[in-house]
């Protein structure tokens, strides 16, 4: 059975494949786009993160041959041909980057974040990635990395 | 404290450098050890015990192998060289083959062309076992029957210092403090489970691309199990999603070689959470007794422990664990007779071995539960307390070892207690129970207290422990090998500062992969070891290079190949004295806690610390050092526990084995970072490690609030909500 995937803006045809396959594992191993990871399998972590139609997903939960005909967006398609966003520029500003395997998820999770809340407090900051599990930081430098990017938003608006 | 972002006007030692690595990891390009990838690639699997204790009686691994699509099935009887692998004693199986010792045991390997196939093929080998009652008790391990040829003691060591027969005048005044204390077992959880690659070399040998902590211990380990040369065995490290100790022991690195070798393809694995939690060692479970006796102005006069420590199924770093406990379980304090008793046991359980903070984590509960013990019984504060006794430059440990070097144990607790204390919280989103809006803001009851803990840096007595490095400068080019295994800590980016720092900023830097190939061992990431003994390594190379430059500017190329040796320690005699550290790191924390004693939930609202680093190389990696090391120790005395049933883990998820989450922890605040004035012989710059001590008092400083908070005795880690809510103690 094929499929047809639309993950950042490119269509793919997924080829007879299992379709019990996730999308996380699909993205992985089938459309060479490693930058979502798999941490959990059971959308606890945060590490898989994507947008489907601009809602953010874990992708270990959801179907790939379900996603036909919806909007896939990856950490791949975060940075511009101009360069970094302002949410992964200010991860490695605020030094919000240790082993990393958290990061391409959080990178989704708070583009996704300050779409919603353009200026978080910090206990919303902290509820709203609470699904995006980081063993290294501690999680200070990623809310400092939060704060900055919304600043800056805030400072060129 | 919210920014800091040192300074970048210049490139070397002390400013805020970027990590080399960082711009891959935000837009998901850098490659992990689980990303890699290659033409004809098979994919692993691993069968496991499903049994803490059996006899196998048979492996019939006939329905996987003609399963379509499965390339190999290996067993005991596929491993041509030793049998065994372990980090101090090979006392663990490649597989198993006559008997199982814990949940999770490898008893075979499966490669296949599909990641499915190869686990369907795995599940389908018939294992007949006669199962036996585990040993799950620790004390009982002690007296029973062995459970494997080695014995069942992995260690047992006693520290005697002072007097050891010296007792309190209680006419005198004198008090004595009784405890016992538990700490259960902690994951790692590095959020990248355990992966690799390998592949078959034209030469008859194996390469391998890994996520570990030690990249020439797996190559040995490896090739002494494949009967290969050493040289034939190529590992090259590959991104590592976080190690935390979990990395230091071989997990799939042999598996994985053997089917490459077996297949003649390359063979790729990656275990799932649940494979995660059975296929690395875990903190060790410990139970500590501890009696301090003081005089009536608070003055320590003995302290007296026996430390019982779960080693589980096999040795892994269990002795070594044991020796840090035993030697740290006085805490950071004066102490002028001793009498410890460690021992480290086999049992039926999952194997314990090495976690940030190796053994000074356990204590570390003990002898700060202790200290606020008896500040109660002395009717004294417990910060007077801590400082009547902090050790200090020059005092004896309890190995009667010379404290040389920085100690600003007193500076480090006057810090934290100086610190101003947080008003009510704002809002019930920040009450106990969190947006679950459980809690009334009457009911809380808020706590506070403070910890200090330290340890060794480097690895210890007499152990023969070194770093290599190379340098080659060519065309304003500084190309630097080193076989540090970079884990998440950011020693990348300390390379560039410390090269920087010596050649200057204009040249570039270049670090190659961490291989064995090219360069000699770098000794482990592990024992916060590699700031000072790869760093100085680096930073030995790019002195001998710039000695070779001021002599002869007009050269093409220069090179430097350096092994970097820290000062030499003693073993510990039979009374556990001698000089057995390198030297040591000091932190201190203060916790407010917010409690709910009806629901028994807690929230965490303030944390602030203290440490010790000997020099400042980066300050924006150092704080996300005390920052990520503080949220493991916390998380210890909140909620983190590997639950063991039968000797089975109930909980192996993210969804049941929970870490903190960016709500769960508050912004950690620094009331001071004290460096050394005089730099110890063979630090770079006098730069320490810094990853594991705020690791070490964070958790003691939790549990201690929450007493505060409760008035109960809660003498276990992790608390659980029924600890305080169902507690038979707890006034209404």
């Amino acid at each position: 059975m094929n499929y047809k995937l639309s993950v950042n803006g490119t269509d793919h045809t997924v080829e007879s494949t299992w379709e019990g396959e996730s999308l996380l594992y699909v993205l992985r191993e089938r459309l060479g786009l490693p930058g979502a990871k798999g941490a959990c399998e059971q959308g606890e972590c945060g590490s898989c993160s994507v947008l489907l139609d601009g809602d953010l997903v874990c992708s270990c939960l959801v179907l790939a041959a379900a996603a036909e005909g919806r909007d896939v967006r990856t950490v791949e398609a975060v940075a511009g041909p101009e360069g970094l966003s302002d949410v992964q520029q200010a991860f490695l500003d605020a030094g919000a980057v240790q082993c990393g395997f958290c990061t391409p998820g959080l990178i989704v999770a708070v583009h996704d974040l300050l779409e919603r809340h353009p200026q978080p407090d910090d206990l919303t900051m902290r509820e709203e990635l609470a699904g995006n599990l980081c063993r290294c930081t501690g999680y200070g430098r990623i809310m400092e990395a939060v704060r900055m990017a919304a600043d800056r938003r805030a400072a060129s608006a | 404290m919210s920014t800091v972002t040192g300074r970048r006007d210049r490139r070397g030692v002390g400013t805020g450098a970027a990590r080399p690595d960082g711009i891959p990891k935000v837009t998901g390009e850098f490659a992990y050890s689980s990303d890699l990838w290659e033409a004809g690639m098979l994919w692993g699997a691993t069968l496991r015990s499903p049994h803490p204790s059996a006899r196998i009686i048979s492996i019939d691994t006939t329905a996987a192998v003609a399963m379509p699509g499965v390339r190999a099935v290996l067993t005991a009887d596929d491993v041509p060289g030793r049998p065994t692998y372990g980090l101090e004693v090979p006392d663990q199986p490649v597989f198993a083959s006559d008997v199982v010792r814990y949940v999770g045991e490898p008893i075979a390997a499966v490669a296949a062309d599909h990641y499915d196939i190869a686990r369907r093929a795995a599940a389908a080998i018939v294992v007949t076992y006669d199962v036996l009652d585990p040993l799950l008790d620790p004390e009982a391990s002690l007296t029973a029957e062995p459970l494997h040829p080695d014995g069942n003691v992995f260690r047992h060591m006693v520290i005697r210092h002072g007097d050891p027969d010296a007792v309190g005048d209680p006419a005198a005044g004198d008090i004595v403090v009784e405890g016992t204390y538990e700490v259960g077992m902690q994951d790692q959880a590095p959020l990248g489970t355990e992966s690799g690659l390998a592949k078959p070399t034209a030469d008859g040998g194996v390469e391998l691309r890994i996520g570990t902590q030690w990249l020439h211990v797996d190559r040995d380990q490896i090739a002494a199990s494949l009967d290969l040369d050493p040289d034939l065995v190529q590992v090259e490290l590959a991104g590592v999603g976080g190690a935390f100790g979990a990395r230091e022991d071989v997990s799939l690195q042999i598996h994985l070689c053997l089917l490459a070798k077996r297949t003649g393809r390359p063979v790729k694995m990656i275990y799932g959470r649940e494979e995660s939690f059975l296929g690395h060692v875990h903190r060790h479970p410990a139970r500590m007794w501890f009696r301090h006796t003081a005089k009536a102005d608070g003055t320590l006069v003995k302290v007296e422990a026996k430390l019982l420590f779960d080693g589980g199924a096999y040795c892994s770093s269990s002795p070594a664990v044991l020796a840090n406990a035993t030697c740290f379980a006085g805490g950071p304090y004066k102490i002028p007779n001793a009498v410890v008793e460690g021992s480290a046991v086999r049992t039926n359980n999952p194997p314990c071995g090495a976690m940030r903070g190796f053994g000074s984590v356990q204590v570390c509960f003990g002898h700060e539960g202790q200290m606020d013990k008896l500040a109660a019984a002395l009717g004294m504060d417990p910060v007077e307390l801590r400082l009547k006794n902090a050790l200090a430059p020059g005092d004896r440990l309890i190995t009667g070892q010379r404290l040389d070097g920085a100690a600003p144990v007193a500076a480090l607790i006057e810090a934290v207690a100086a610190s101003p204390l947080p008003g009510e919280v704002d809002g019930p989103m920040g009450l106990p129970g969190g947006p679950g809006r459980t809690t009334q803001a009457g009911d809380v009851r808020r706590g506070v207290a403070l910890a200090v803990g330290f340890k060794n840096l480097m690895f210890s007595e007499g152990y023969d422990d070194s770093a290599a490095a190379k340098i080659r400068l060519f065309d304003g080019v500084a190309t630097v090998s080193t076989a540090c295994a970079e884990v998440g800590q950011g020693f990348v980016t300390l390379v560039h500062q410390i090269v920087h720092e010596v050649l200057g900023d204009d040249i570039e830097v270049v670090l190659n992969t961490a291989s064995t190939t090219d360069v000699g061992s770098a000794g482990s990431t592990s024992a916060s070891r590699q700031t000072w003994m790869s760093g100085g390594a680096v930073k030995l190379a790019a002195d001998d290079i710039k000695a070779q430059v001021d002599l002869d500017p007009d050269r093409a190329e220069y090179l430097a190949d350096v092994v970097h040796q820290h000062t030499p320690t003693t073993p510990l005699d039979e009374n556990g004295q001698g000089e057995p550290h390198v030297s040591f790191t000091f932190a201190c924390h203060r916790a407010v806690v917010d409690v709910d004693p009806e629901l028994g939930v807690l929230r965490l609202v303030d944390l602030v610390t203290s440490q010790e680093v000997g020099k400042i190389l980066n300050p924006v990696q150092l704080l996300g050092q005390l920052e990520g090391g503080a949220a493991q120790g916390a998380g210890l005395a909140l909620m983190e526990e590997i639950v063991l049933e039968g000797g089975h883990i109930k909980n192996p998820s993210f969804t049941d084995y929970l870490i903190p989450t960016s709500f769960d922890l508050p912004e950690l605040r620094v009331a001071a970072i004290i460096e050394e004035p005089e730099p110890h012989l063979g630090a770079p710059f006098g730069a320490k490690g810094v990853g594991e001590a705020p690791t070490i008092s964070s958790g003691a400083a939790v549990i201690a609030a929450i007493r505060a908070a409760t008035g109960l005795e809660l003498p276990r880690v992790p608390v659980r909500p029924s600890d305080i809510a169902l507690s038979p103690d707890r006034t209404p």
